[in-house]
């Protein structure tokens, strides 16, 4: 389980506005959520994943992961083995000259026996479906493959959370779809933990739940369905777009069509269409 | 930007050979034996001695021998300067003359043998580059520079700084075409203008290569933080290597060849 | 006619071992005024294609004439052929270098031949204004101060100020987060209708290019596969765009489904309000 109690932050440069980058930030995570985190540009996201595994530390309140504080150096590796972090460039995270060797750069970094990185290595290129592109040069992949890469690298650590600030933002349809798909299944098969930062609602709809930030702090959180019965002021207010399917669920309800204004997806209201038309 | 792609990093050329399995670290060190080798003997026979050797090695490689030519092809301008000097500078009896430019005999004799050098010294590394893979040989260097880490050498500091800088040569070729793209569809001038105009002109490619690399820095370091990145103490490896017969065997005619080449090689 | 492409194929690296076919006889049109939208899978050569548009890539066959005049004919006509014609490529923040916000922006015009200091002022400040970057504040800022959302609108307005008649923009909006992307997709709006520049849009965004495309061109392994008005595109040709790989609007799949579940809807329906005024019709008709 990961608990935020009370963390706030502030970044350096903002001393004189006094303007945090977080405040007060209270939530749990427990093992197995697959959780959407959303917000504008400057609402606190990216900080807020860096402080899953300790790359930023709170100046009030704590981080801790399975029971270990992010303060303790005795214990930030070990939670960095738990915590898997994805970004947003792939490029830049890939590290070696062969796939292969990337994923075995985190297991050489925490001393894994050479006997058992093969078999983890295998086992983690296997589960993103990556396996016969061992051999691979890096910069000859696509992107969703390269985020894939960086996904597997994680797993291989044997992981428990997976945190993803915005990994899908410089990949095209067909990589996002990759992407999604993976921590999708990585959720459900192998019960990894997703913390999935976005910026886009079409996205968060497909998560179970979603943690909405504005300037900081936490403004609501809840389903998809919860946060899309949001007014329109509201909506606003929080810097949120509803995805197309959705406002036009909203729009034909507002006319007083009998179709529910929180509608998640394309098959959804194609279903709820059906029975009227 | 296809084209670079399609690029492997460095001049590694996959096979399956004897060669190719043998052990970076012992590559690594003959190729530095031979190298100081061609610098210290001075005859034909010792010459003809190396590039047997080197010939073989090729053949046994199953490298299809027009890669090492065209490793050649760089230097090319280095190896004919040098004769050319040679031919022209040498002291002796005079067999040609041009203009007042003079070929003499020891200068053609000079040149030749000089270029001969250079031919078999990057042959030689040709050799090792295109049957060494890059992870290959960063690892065969930081083993044996681990040797000498009780006087403190970053050896495994500099292999990573080797892979990282490997792994990034084609990203950031490919960065550099985008960004003289971009600079010429705002109609940046590359081609035109003296020395001073051209090297001024380089600024709009330099300034956001740097930048971008710089960045791409920042994040690659606190991704490999991320991922428990703490330096060398500690750290296990995922390629093992391990000393086989044909290395050894390797090892010993290597040796042969050098002591061979140094009995006809001086006099 | 503005732009046009006669037969123009292109191979990357010609008789060298990793040849490749980027470009197979395209032959296309397009008049001033226009707003063209380009879309196709990852690879299909849209890249290819739009540097063809202003000459930063010579054709291997075929010509390329803009306002009637073949372009690679010699290297003047290429050089002031980047005066009519602006490309920004994905991600154009990439290719700032300058030490003010100013000097970035008059890079270009500079360039293109513009010495004087007054008319290059003016210069900057129009491009500014179109960008909505107020002057006085930003002029003297250095380029990498600025949020990754600013920086991409200097990166923009540094094309604006060449004045080309022609602005053809690569994934303008990748990476932007929404509100910056509203932003930007306005601006290219009103380039088209205010300021009548002919513009050309590649972009993976099916709404975006729905919404805004004139016409649409799809692209596939090189060659042009469609080339119509959104409507008909999206309308008519649902199993071939999936078989590229490409998706429909949001909206018009749903139109689709029900089509396909046997609801007479109009499946060429793009934005919002036709989808609820289809829908709505149809509800009250059924009563």
């Amino acid at each position: 389980m990961i608990i935020f109690d009370n963390v706030s932050y502030l970044y350096h440069n903002n001393k004189d506005n006094n303007l945090f980058s977080l405040k007060n930030i209270n939530i749990d995570i427990h093992n197995g959520d697959f959780i959407a985190v959303i917000g504008a540009n400057g609402s606190g996201k990216s900080t807020f994943a860096k402080h899953i595994n300790g790359l930023l530390l709170p100046q009030e309140g704590d981080v801790i992961v399975n029971n270990m504080n992010t303060k303790d150096t005795d214990k930030i590796w070990e939670i960095r083995k738990k915590v898997g972090m994805v970004f947003q460039n792939p490029d830049n995270q890939l590290v070696a000259t062969t796939i292969e060797d990337d994923i075995a750069f985190g297991l050489e970094n925490v001393g894994i026996d050479e006997s058992e990185m093969k078999e983890r290595v295998e086992w983690a290129l296997d589960l993103v479906g990556m396996l016969e592109m061992r051999n691979c040069e890096p910069h000859l992949l696509s992107g969703g493959q390269k985020q894939k890469v960086v996904i597997a690298g994680a797993l291989a650590m044997h992981t428990s959370y997976l945190v993803l600030d915005e990994p899908t933002s410089m990949l095209d349809p067909k990589g996002r779809r990759e992407i999604l798909d993976t921590i999708k299944k990585l959720n459900r098969d192998e019960k990894i933990t997703i913390i999935y930062i976005t910026h886009f609602m079409s996205e968060a709809a497909e998560f179970n739940k979603i943690i909405v930030l504005k300037r900081g702090e936490i403004a609501l959180t809840g389903t998809p369905q919860k946060i899309f019965l949001q007014s329109d002021e509201q909506l606003k207010q929080l810097n949120l777009e509803l995805p197309p399917t959705t406002m036009l669920a909203r729009m034909l309800s507002q006319k007083g069509i009998k179709i529910p204004p929180n509608i998640l997806n394309k098959e959804e209201m194609v279903e709820k269409l059906c029975l009227l038309i | 930007m296809k084209f670079i792609r399609n690029l492997t990093i460095g001049q590694y050329i996959h096979k399956e050979s004897t060669i190719h399995r043998l052990d970076p670290r012992i590559k690594i060190l003959i190729t530095l034996f031979i190298i100081i080798t061609i610098f210290l003997i001075n005859t034909w026979v010792g010459f003809l001695v190396v590039g047997i050797y080197l010939f073989s090695g090729i053949a046994l490689s199953k490298v299809n021998p027009k890669y090492v030519l065209l490793g050649l092809r760089p230097l090319l301008f280095l190896i004919i300067l040098t004769l050319l000097i040679h031919f022209f500078t040498t002291q002796g009896e005079v067999i040609l003359k041009i203009w007042i430019l003079s070929i003499t005999k020891e200068g053609l004799i000079r040149g030749f043998f000089i270029a001969t050098r250079l031919f078999l010294l990057i042959i030689a590394t040709s050799w090792l580059t295109l049957t060494t893979s890059p992870i290959g040989l960063t690892d065969g260097i930081e083993r044996l520079l681990s040797i000498f880490k009780s006087i403190k050498v970053p050896a495994h500091e500099i292999a990573m700084m080797m892979t990282i800088a490997l792994r990034f040569i084609p990203t950031l070729m490919e960065e550099t075409e985008k960004i003289i793209k971009a600079q010429v569809a705002r109609g940046a001038d590359f081609d035109s203008g003296n020395i001073i105009n051209r090297i001024k002109n380089m600024i709009p490619i330099i300034i956001p290569l740097f930048i971008n690399a710089f960045h791409r820095a920042d994040e690659l370091a606190i991704a490999m933080e991320a991922r428990c990145y703490r330096g060398g103490n500690g750290r296990t490896h995922y390629r093992t290597l391990s000393i086989k017969r044909n290395d050894k065997l390797f090892f010993i005619i290597s040796f042969l060849v050098i002591i061979l080449a140094f009995v006809f090689g001086k006099y | 006619m503005l732009i046009n492409l006669k037969n123009v194929s292109y191979t990357y690296n010609l008789n060298m071992p990793f040849e490749t076919d980027a470009l197979k006889s395209i032959n296309l049109k397009i008049k001033r005024g226009e707003f063209v939208g380009i879309i196709g899978h990852t690879g299909c050569g849209k890249t290819t294609l739009l540097q063809m548009f202003n000459g930063l890539l010579e054709p291997t066959e075929g010509k390329v004439f803009i306002d009637g005049v073949d372009i690679h004919q010699n290297k003047a006509k290429l050089k002031e052929i980047r005066k009519i014609v602006g490309l920004t490529f994905q991600y154009p923040e990439n290719q700032l270098f300058e030490e003010t916000v100013f000097k970035e922006i008059a890079f270009g015009p500079k360039n293109t031949g513009i010495k004087d200091i007054n008319q290059l002022e003016r210069r900057v400040r129009k491009a500014m204004k179109m960008v909505e970057m107020d002057y006085s504040m930003y002029k003297d800022k250095s380029p990498f101060s600025l949020s990754g959302g600013e920086m991409r609108r200097v990166a923009i307005a540094s094309i604006l100020a060449i004045e080309p008649d022609v602005i053809i923009l690569d994934e303008p909006t990748a990476s932007l987060d929404p509100q910056n992307r509203k932003k930007l997709l306005k601006l290219i709006k009103d380039l088209h209708i205010s300021f009548q520049k002919t513009i050309i849009l590649v972009s993976h965004n099916m709404e975006v290019v729905a919404e805004l495309s004139q016409r649409i061109i799809v692209m596939e392994n090189g060659r042009i596969v469609m080339d119509d008005t959104p409507k008909a595109i999206f309308r008519d040709n649902v199993e071939r765009l999936e078989t590229i790989g490409l998706s429909l609007p949001q909206i018009t799949y749903i139109m689709h489904k029900l089509k396909t579940m046997g609801r007479p809807v109009d499946s060429g329906v793009l934005t919002l309000e036709e989808a609820e005024s289809e829908i709505i019709n149809l509800i009250n008709k059924r009563r």
